[in-house]
Formats: C-alpha cells, sequence, structure tokens
C-alpha cells in the first residue's frame, strides 16, 4: 500500500490528518489543502476514525498519558495505510511529532502505550513521521518543485507572515535543524507568488490562542492578538498569511473580539483580511477560487471567515 | 566534605518547604528542574507575562520549593505553550514541559478551571474532537462544510461511532474518566462548602 505503483498520477502520498478546527469551522481550509496537493501531485488519503490530535497545550495539561495514546493512536491509523500523516494545523502537528519524538525515545512509554493500544487491537511502530503540510511543501516537495506551478505572479501585495509556534518549536523535535528564533521556509513559500513578506515588529509571538489561554481567558488571548494586529497594521500589510486553523481563528474571529475588547486604544478596528498559506498558493496556481474555498456560496450567517476577504480577492482579481 | 556542599549543593528541598511537587517531576522524568538557577530568561521570553501576572521564574521556584499555591493559582493556564522559555533556557531546562506537567498535578488534585471541564468532559471526552461539528445546534457548520463541496462531517470519529468507542475504552484504561470524575467531586463539594459558609454568613 505504501508503495506508490510507477503508473501512479501521484509523486507523493500521505494520510490526511484533518484535525477538529480545520474540518469543523475552516472548512475552505480544507478544500485549499485537497485541492493544492493533488494539483501538486500529493494523494491525500483520508484517516477513518481519527480523532482530535489531541491538542498539546489543553488536552495534554490535562493527562499526559491520555494525549500520547490517543495520539499515537491516530499515528497508527496512518501507519495502517503505509503512509506519514500530515497535517494542516500547528496544534495537530505539534502532538503529532512531539507524541512520536517522545515515543521514538523513550521505548519504556512505547511499550506502555502498545499494552493499552494492543487491548483494541492495534499496534504503534512509529515507522512513519509525522508532518505539516508546509513541511510537505518545502521539504519533501521543494521549493523549485512548488515555484514551477506558479502560473500567476501577485506584482504589490503585503503580507504579514504569521508562522505560529509550534510549526518551529520545541526546535528539537522539529525538522528545521534547531532554527527557531527566525525561520525563513514560511516567507520563501509566499514570495515565490510574488508576494512580498512584509517585516514586522515581534513577527514570531504566538497568537495568543494555543496552550489553553483562549478558553481559559479570552480577554487574555485576544490581547496578545492585539499586539500582533498593531504590529502588521503599523507595518503595512495588506493581508496574513498563517499556517494554522488556530492561529487562523484567533486573527480572525479573534479580530472582532479585538475591535470589541480593546476598541478603546486601537484607534480603527481592525479588518485584515486572514488567509491560509494554500488558499495563496493556489490562486498563484492559476486554480479556480471556488476550489481554493475563496468564494462563498452559501447565505449563512454567524460562520467564518469573520473578517471580510473580499479586499484580498480585489488584489486577485487587478493583479492574477 | 565540608558543610557548605551538604548545606548548599546536595540539598534537594529548599529550607522549610517540601519536595512533593519537585519529586513529582523527578517521577516524570523531568528531574532537570532541579537545575533551574531563577536566571529569569523564561520570564523575560514570555509573551503571556507581558500582559498577565504569569512569571514562568516564579512558577518553577514555587514548584521546587513544594509551595502548593502554584496550582490553585490561574497563572500556570495563562502559559500559551509558545515554547520561547523552553528554547532560552540557559540551563537546557524544558521549561513549558515543566507547565503542562505541572498543569497535569494541578487537575490531579481537582484544580481545573469550570471552562477546561467543560471542554475535557462535554465536549472532548462525549465527542473526541476538541471542537466539534455534530451537535444539534452546530448545522450550519455541516452547510458551511457542503457549502465548499464537503461531505457534512468529516471522515474523522464523526463518522466513525466504533472510534468513538475505542477512544473512550482508551481514556477508560488511562484513568482520564476517573481523572475527570474526581475533578467534578472536588468542584461539587467545594461549591457546598462555599454556600454553606455564605449561608452562615447570612444566619449571623
Amino acid at each position: 500500500m505504501s508503495e506508490l505503483s510507477k503508473d501512479s498520477q501521484y509523486k507523493w502520498r500521505y494520510g490526511f490528518f484533518l484535525g477538529c478546527v480545520i474540518p469543523n469551522r475552516y472548512p475552505m481550509i480544507e478544500r485549499s489543502i485537497r485541492d493544492v496537493f493533488d494539483e501538486l501531485g500529493a494523494e491525500l488519503l483520508d484517516l477513518p476514525g481519527a480523532s482530535c490530535c489531541p491538542a498539546p497545550g489543553v488536552f495534554r495539561a490535562f493527562h499526559i498519558p491520555t494525549w500520547l495514546v490517543l495520539a499515537a493512536r491516530n499515528i497508527v491509523i496512518g501507519e495502517e495505510l503505509g503512509v506519514s500523516t500530515i497535517t494542516g494545523c500547528n496544534g495537530c502537528y505539534g502532538t503529532l511529532r512531539d507524541a512520536w519524538y517522545d515515543l521514538e525515545h523513550n521505548p519504556e512509554e512505547k511499550k506502555k502505550v502498545n499494552e493499552y493500544l494492543a487491548k483494541v487491537g492495534r499496534k504503534y511502530t512509529g515507522k512513519y513521521e509525522p508532518k505539516h503540510i508546509v513541511q510537505g511543501l518545502y521539504l519533501d516537495m521543494g521549493l523549485d518543485y512548488v515555484k514551477d506551478f506558479i502560473k500567476y505572479k501577485f506584482t504589490d501585495l503585503k503580507v504579514g507572515v504569521h508562522y505560529g509556534c509550534h510549526i518551529v518549536k520545541p526546535s528539537d523535535k522539529r525538522p528545521w535543524h534547531g532554527q527557531y528564533e527566525n525561520p525563513q521556509f514560511l516567507d520563501e513559500l509566499v514570495e515565490i507568488t510574488g508576494a512580498k513578506s512584509i517585516p514586522y515588529k515581534d513577527k514570531f509571538m504566538c497568537c495568543g490562542a494555543g496552550g489553553a489561554v483562549r478558553t481559559a481567558v479570552k480577554e487574555v488571548a485576544a490581547d496578545f492578538t492585539r499586539e500582533k494586529l498593531m504590529n502588521m497594521r503599523d507595518a503595512g500589510v495588506d493581508i496574513i498569511i498563517n499556517c494554522c486553523p488556530f492561529c487562523h481563528l484567533q486573527l480572525d474571529l479573534g479580530q472582532v473580539e479585538v475591535n470589541n475588547f480593546y476598541k478603546d486604544i486601537i484607534g480603527e478596528p481592525f479588518k485584515i483580511p486572514v488567509i491560509y498559506i494554500t488558499q495563496l498558493l493556489g490562486v498563484a496556481m492559476g486554480m479556480d477560487p471556488n476550489r481554493l474555498g475563496l468564494v462563498k456560496n452559501h447565505e449563512l450567517s454567524g460562520v467564518s471567515p469573520f473578517i471580510p476577504i473580499e479586499p484580498f480577492l480585489d488584489i486577485v482579481k487587478e493583479q492574477i | 566534605m565540608s558543610d557548605n556542599v551538604e548545606k548548599y549543593i546536595k540539598r534537594k528541598t529548599y529550607k522549610g518547604t517540601s519536595d512533593e511537587i519537585s519529586d513529582k517531576f523527578v517521577d516524570a522524568g523531568l528531574e532537570k528542574i532541579r537545575a533551574c538557577i531563577n536566571c529569569g530568561t523564561c520570564t523575560g521570553s514570555c509573551p503571556s507575562g507581558r500582559r498577565t501576572a504569569l512569571r514562568t521564574r516564579s512558577v518553577i521556584r514555587k514548584a521546587l520549593a513544594g509551595d502548593e499555591t502554584v496550582l490553585e493559582d490561574i497563572d500556570i493556564w495563562l502559559c500559551s505553550t509558545c515554547y520561547y522559555c523552553y528554547e532560552r533556557c540557559p540551563r537546557d531546562i524544558p521549561v513549558t514541559d515543566m507547565i503542562i506537567k505541572l498543569r497535569n498535578i494541578a487537575v490531579e488534585e481537582g484544580q481545573i478551571l469550570d471552562n477546561h471541564l467543560v471542554l475535557a468532559d462535554d465536549i472532548f471526552y462525549k465527542t473526541c474532537h476538541g471542537v466539534p461539528a455534530n451537535q444539534p445546534d452546530q448545522q450550519k457548520w455541516r452547510d458551511l462544510r457542503e457549502s465548499y463541496g464537503l461531505p457534512a462531517l468529516p471522515p474523522t470519529v464523526h463518522s466513525y461511532p466504533e472510534a468513538v468507542e475505542q477512544c473512550h475504552e482508551l481514556m477508560e484504561m488511562t484513568g482520564f474518566r476517573k481523572l475527570l470524575d474526581h475533578a467534578r467531586e472536588v468542584k461539587k463539594r467545594e461549591k457546598e462548602e462555599q454556600e454553606k459558609q455564605e449561608e452562615d454568613k447570612k444566619d449571623e
């Protein structure tokens, strides 16, 4: 199953680990990942019955052994299909990658986890490294490969790139060679579209949502976001690009919250469109904005995105 | 061996405190906490501490000193787990992991915020998603999925009831169910005590 046959139309195969926020709150991100990866020649298999990763800052904080065994179970669903799991979420990446790393470095824990899993008829080996879609794009495919698919380039698009935390940290458990203070890989991916990544103050600061903070005190999470948004606005960004749906939610829905909680100190309300990396890549690859979840085909209210993305679509229309 | 070695270097606990909490770190393989010299690099790198009362250095110091008030304080729940303290610690202490472990100890004692207990039990345990879309009042999210040409529910636990059962079996084995029940009991007891105190006050 794991080996791609020679006549396969695909060059790569992964188990698409959806997590929670992407499928259940930002399905447009799921749409764009599925379609961009397909276009790039990467097959995404479903992972039937996958659960919450479980979230690294909140559910791990309640009970580490439960976090570890459920994370292992999710990795096993990929193993049974003979593939690495790949996720579009920094939180899921944090959990799957940390759990995999910890189990690879702790045979006793691995044994214990397998005792639990054996009782439900599953076995963890750790054979396949969990990945992030940005890791797939940047390390598996490579910039030059992805670049060849770019058909149209932006001529004037200023981007505030937001990495989020768990795609780079903890750096000893990540594939970026210990680089965590000033990574470049996401900026490089953004810039192959002709867009410009604009430096801004404290660019690598957390969005504020993670680690159970958003659930604990929403105002504290929003205060992180306020600082980020002010720094981005000062730098003159047109849009925000990110690679994590929880950051995406915090920068999108959180923008509405910042406009509400902190209206007395922010001046003008914020309305910066928040776009996921595969949505940006997809338009530059000439894909139909419908396939990228950029077009609204519904009359639903109270659903994402909460900050209108029309200004971005206007730029796309003008420049692409 | 001089008295000083005995007194300052070999000591495991601070004078007048217990080693109860720091011993739990040792059990969890996080014995590096004893290398903490309280330099404050963690606090200086902390984006949460810039806006809250969280002082990572004090949290670690209290944990090391066995000061149990650290478990009751909301501070440990205001860490967004950004991992800057972990990366920058000059003594290579996995600081963020320490905070996560401290939260585990707090939850074990039944110290968990109401919001977190609802999230852990009524959402995560029940659905096996941290953010579900299959509840009766979540039709709009299913509709939103369909508007992008996706099935109403994703191919996760949401589409496989037997997978939910399997997760429940695992959570039973690890003691997670028991942990949540215990936390509920502690909360109930605390609430009753509080109500009783208020009643007593009224009577006075």
